[in-house]
């Protein structure tokens, strides 16, 4: 504050204790020591992900760390109890300072301290005396005219040996002072009244309970659960198309409590729309609030950035999600074909038990999505839609799960239809895609018949029988014929079932390293010789075979299948489960909150931005012109200060001193800083 | 000095501020005001009240910027007839910008802000080549370039906004939205404050040190334009289609070129604390009484901005989010950057702490602000999900 003499010196009173600790609080030192501390606090919170599942925590930083960090409220630091004793700090600190200094400030706006000395007036940065023309009165009235002029609020003051002529600009910079800070005061509380403190209190004191366990609303125990007239809360809620909800979930820490609302909220319809390039251009919810308070049901729409405020609880479109799509499916036995694909209905968010060849298993179905909307691969920037898709875990008995996605539509690819299934072991890792082609109807059955066929041994030693008499050197006995036949229906067999992988294996254990390369080569052709007259016999069957034997499309279509049959291997499932029907229900993720000190921050805020923007840029200035009658004429003594910038008081100073000159006649001016 | 007569005149009775402006001012008033006039005239079918009440307060604003910068009143000139200039050779189809010459050389988006890249890029080299060589002339070339520069920044923004809505009518809307597109308006902004501290100072000394943080952006801008292909026009995501967008983001950007040039500033303090007075090189840099001055006006500016971009962000939060705080990184990252600078000036005003503390502080500063605008984006996760890179 450049030492001028309006600066909010504190009245020293007696240093009573009390003194002592408002002395304190009202520091400067303290204040920036909070401003600085508060802003490391505040790093914490944001390198540190806030409220995750407490498991992640452990998971990344062991038992030991994850338990002090927790202890240290780290995973909500701006729940936390120290976090919030730092806020009131400042709060009161600020407080105090105002305190401190308002009285001073206000003085200082009103009064233009017309007694001031001389001497004092000599001490400061800026001063100058001359000699002036005329009397006293006459002088100082040109003086305070001119000052006024110059847009100075002046006042008067005759001491009889001298008459003081005080000039002051820029009041309200003084006035932004007190506004900016009372307005952080008034932020704080503000929040504080919309923060979680009740919460905090009534968990210390053991009247609420948080729920950690996954439960539905229902089962939520009254321990858990707030009364539908708590002042301030912000929770959130999910709610299916057609559904309602009289309740939110707030989320703390590792657990959630149970806020009832006055009201219902019935979820009638919910919308996505996209841009053409596939990026989502509108979420929709149309709402209905069922409220006793209400002559009837209130019908709105909401969107992003378009809440709707009712009764002051504010209801906003937070996110989307599945509402327990009903789907009809159908789940092919892969390893016992010529079982009749079992006819399933489900829905996401239930499981399924079902007894397949390889014991009983449940499927957990976790999501539906009416179109799957993906950039090209030819990165041309195009995007294409591979329709809707169901997603769904597959787990044993032993517990273990694989997570499949299968998509509804035939995938197109060079062509020709396949039926595409992702899946993975690991929720992180990306999909490894299974292709299943498809026939001239679309449906999976010639496929399925192959298979069928490949796995129905009599057929298989049938066709090898047909071809070994091909094979055979000419008079080779029944022996080696039948070990031929034998373990190339071994072979068929290894790979259906256990597809490539196992052949692989077998050839590793079987074959010295030299050989494999070779032995894999005539295994394949063996493969492909024997379910290549499988599939011709089926085509014959199916009359699809032409006098010009098997049609392009066709031999496609039984490369294709072979690719199938060897990665089917490692598919992981005994079922290939299929999209044949859906009844698509979405939800509606909505944040309802309620915050009665929202006008007080916003009031605190106004108050911030008016108050900061006085203080830089109105700056308080003082002038005083001291007229004396010396021995030899008038004599006037021009000094002034300015709370801001010296250079530009500097140069205003200059201003006011050479019109004043002017205006009272300077005669010799006799300039001198004082140091 | 000589007292003349009409010093005497404005300085004994000092008249209005209504009754201190010259032709020219009204000149600019009578400009501004059919500007305004034609655009209504011509556009109020298409507006909404919200946007009728922006278009109306824009004319104080620009009328206030000319009246109180003379300087502004060339550039907003050739900012705004550019533009149109480029908007009308659009025509109402983007294909133009390629078959255009003048589109694909100069005024389309694209171009404009290649334009300005070099530009800066080449104001800068100018401004320390004046510096080594004590030349006025490369100086006042380097003054013309940061202009040119500034306005090609603009004209680039005002076109690109033209040719959102000219890829579809619902893709359409302002120019920033992702972190392309502020860094445009930050190198605009910066600039423009940095002209305005040199005309105020008469003093082209701090150039150098000022524009190497602006080709600093422009070269993360050009790496982000070819690495990224981050030049292409996206639609808006949901969250963003908000009218709070439109004056928190530019508001902000206010106040992060302040702190940028406060920054610069601080750097220049500490080289200029080394030399010693009175040699050939104190005589060519910035004098330290008036970097530490200018630190000052520019942090109490950006802070100011800044204050105002954190309620609006806090008032759209409340409206996009359900709730005016919600320690999301971004917010609180604002908020420590604020906390920051309140201290930094509290230092400054009640302690009167002045020179190198001060410059380091406002060094480190910036690099908390840039995290808050960068960094945040980059390596933490949020509500803010938009403008990652
Ligand atoms: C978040 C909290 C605070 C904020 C944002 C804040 C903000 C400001 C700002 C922007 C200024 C302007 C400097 C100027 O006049 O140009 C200022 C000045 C000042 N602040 Fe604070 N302040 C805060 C807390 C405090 C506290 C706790 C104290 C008490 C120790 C305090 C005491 C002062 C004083 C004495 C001035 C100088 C006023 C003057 O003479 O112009 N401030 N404050």
């Amino acid at each position: 504050m450049a030492g001028s003499p309006n600066t909010p010196n504190t009245p020293r009173q007696r240093r009573g204790t009390g003194a002592v600790l408002v002395e304190f609080l009202g520091s400067m030192n303290l204040a920036i020591t909070l401003l600085v501390a508060l802003s490391f606090a505040a790093i914490i919170g944001t390198v540190l992900q806030q409220n995750q599942p407490y498991p992640d925590y452990v998971r990344k930083f062991g038992p030991f760390w994850f338990e002090v960090f927790e202890r240290l409220g780290l995973y909500d630091v701006y729940g936390a109890a120290w976090f919030l004793l730092l806020l009131g700090l400042l709060l009161v600190s600020t407080a105090v300072c105002v305190y401190r200094n308002a009285p001073t400030m206000l003085r200082d706006m009103r009064h233009f301290r017309l007694d001031v000395q001389e001497k004092s007036l000599r001490a400061f940065h800026q001063q100058v005396e001359w000699q002036a023309e005329g009397d006293v009165t006459a002088v100082a009235e040109r003086a305070g005219a001119t000052l006024a002029a110059q847009g100075y609020r002046v006042r008067v003051k005759d001491h009889g040996d001298r008459t003081v002529v005080a000039g002051m600009r820029g009041t309200w910079n003084r006035l932004g002072y007190l506004l900016t800070h009372v307005a952080i005061v008034v932020i704080c509380v503000g929040g504080l009244i919309d923060g979680n403190l009740p919460l905090k209190f009534a968990e210390r004191l053991g009247r609420l309970q948080v729920e950690t366990r996954d439960i539905p609303a229902a089962q939520v125990p009254p321990e858990s659960t707030l009364s539908a007239d708590s002042a301030a809360f912000r929770g959130s809620v999910r709610i299916a198309e057609g559904g309602q909800a009289d309740f939110v979930f707030l989320n703390v820490r590792d657990g959630f409590l149970l806020q009832k609302l006055p009201f219902r909220v019935e979820l009638v319809d919910f919308r996505v729309e996209h841009y053409p390039s596939g990026q989502p251009k509108s979420f929709e919810s149309d709402v209905v609030i069922h409220d006793p308070e209400l002559a009837e049901p209130l019908k709105r729409t909401i969107a992003v950035n378009h809440p709707l405020i009712h009764r002051g609880y504010a209801i906003y479109q937070a996110s989307f999600s599945d509402g327990g799509s009903r789907m009809k499916l159908r789940a092919h036995a892969l390893d016992v074909p010529n079982l009749a694909p079992l006819e399933l209905e489900g829905a996401v968010y239930q499981n399924l038990k079902v007894i397949t060849p390889r014991g009983p298993m449940s499927i957990e179905f976790i999501d539906f999505k009416p179109y799957n909307v993906f950039p090209d691969e030819d990165g041309g920037g195009g995007f294409r839609n591979y329709g809707p898709s169901v997603v769904f875990k597959l787990r044993n008995e032993a517990g273990e799960a694989i997570e499949y996605v299968n998509y509804m539509m035939p995938v197109i690819q060079e062509g020709r239809p396949y039926f595409m299934s992702g899946m993975r072991a690991l929720p992180g890792e990306p999909y490894r895609y299974l292709y299943l082609p498809l026939d001239a109807a679309g449906s999976l059955d010639r496929f399925m018949t192959l298979r069928r066929n490949a796995l129905d041994a009599a057929r298989v030693r049938e066709t090898i029988n047909a071809q070994a008499d091909g094979l055979m050197p000419a008079g080779s006995d029944a022996e080696t014929r039948a070990n031929l036949v034998g373990s190339i229906t071994r072979l068929v067999e290894m790979f259906t079932r256990g597809g490539m992988g196992a052949v692989v294996d077998q050839v590793e254990k079987a074959v010295p390293e030299a050989e494999r390369q070779q032995a894999m080569e005539s295994y394949v052709m063996v493969l492909q010789s024997v379910l290549g007259s499988l599939y011709v016999d089926q085509l014959r069957a199916d009359g699809a075979l032409g006098e010009q034997g098997v049609s392009d499309a066709d031999a496609k279509f039984f490369e294709d299948a072979l690719e199938a049959f060897a990665a089917l291997g490692n598919y992981g499932s005994p079922l290939l489960v299929q999209l044949s029907d859906f009844e698509h229900v979405e939800a509606s993720g909505l944040q309802i909150t309620r915050a009665p000190g929202k006008d007080i921050v916003y009031l605190g805020c106004v108050m911030l931005m008016a108050g900061v923007f006085f203080m830089f840029y109105l700056h308080h200035r003082r002038v005083w012109v001291s007229v004396t009658a010396g021995e030899h004429g008038t004599r006037v003594l021009l000094a002034g200060s300015g709370n801001r910038d010296r250079a530009e008081f500097a140069t205003e100073f200059e201003g006011v001193r050479r019109v004043l000159a002017v205006a009272t006649g300077a005669e010799a001016m006799t300039q001198q800083e004082a140091g | 000095m000589s007292v003349t007569s009409e010093f005497l005149r404005d300085g004994l009775t000092r008249k209005a501020w209504w009754q201190r402006l010259g032709l020219w001012d009204w000149g600019w008033g009578a400009l501004v005001l059919a500007g305004v006039l034609f655009a209504y005239a011509r556009y109020s079918a298409l507006m909404d009240g919200f946007e009728i009440i922006i278009l109306a307060g824009t004319a104080p604003v620009v009328l206030a910027l000319g009246w109180g910068w003379k300087a502004m009143r060339p550039y907003t000139l050739a900012v705004a007839l550019l533009s149109l200039a480029s908007i009308g050779l659009y025509g109402g189809e983007l294909a133009r910008g390629d078959a255009n010459f003048f589109l694909k050389y100069l005024l389309s988006s694209q171009s404009a802000i290649m334009w300005m890249s070099a530009l800066f890029v080449m104001a800068t080299a100018a401004y320390w080549l004046s510096l080594f060589m004590r030349s006025d002339f490369t100086g006042r070339v380097a003054t013309a370039l940061t202009w040119c520069a500034s306005a090609m920044g603009f004209i680039g923004l005002m076109v690109r906004w033209r040719e959102s809505y000219l890829i579809g009518p619902d893709v359409g809307h302002i120019p920033v939205s992702n972190l392309y597109e502020v860094f445009i308006l930050f190198a605009v902004i910066t600039g423009l404050m940095y002209l305005y501290y040199e005309g105020r100072y008469r003093s082209r000394a701090m150039g150098a040190f000022a524009l190497t943080v602006i080709s600093a952006s422009v070269a993360f801008l050009l790496w982000y334009t070819f690495e990224r292909q981050a030049h292409e026009i996206q639609p808006l995501v949901p969250a963003l289609q908000s009218y709070w967008m439109k004056i928190h983001v530019p508001t902000n950007f206010v106040g992060y070129g302040g702190f940028a040039l406060a920054a610069m500033l601080g750097i220049a303090y500490l080289i200029v604390d080394r030399v010693k007075p009175g040699s050939a090189w104190a005589a060519r840099l910035p004098t330290l009484g008036q970097l530490d001055d200018v630190m000052y006006k520019a942090i109490a500016l950006g802070f100011a901005f800044f204050t105002v971009a954190t309620v609006l962000g806090a008032m759209w939060a409340a409206e996009a989010w359900g709730g005016y705080w919600s320690w999301d990184p971004k917010e609180t990252w604002a908020l420590i950057v604020w906390l920051n600078y309140a201290a930094w000036l509290h230092m400054r005003l009640t302690k009167g702490w002045r020179g190198r503390p001060m410059a380091w502080w406002a060094i480190i500063g910036l690099f908390v602000t840039t995290f808050a605008f960068l960094g945040v984006n980059m390596f933490l996760s949020g509500l803010h999900s938009y403008g990652t890179l």
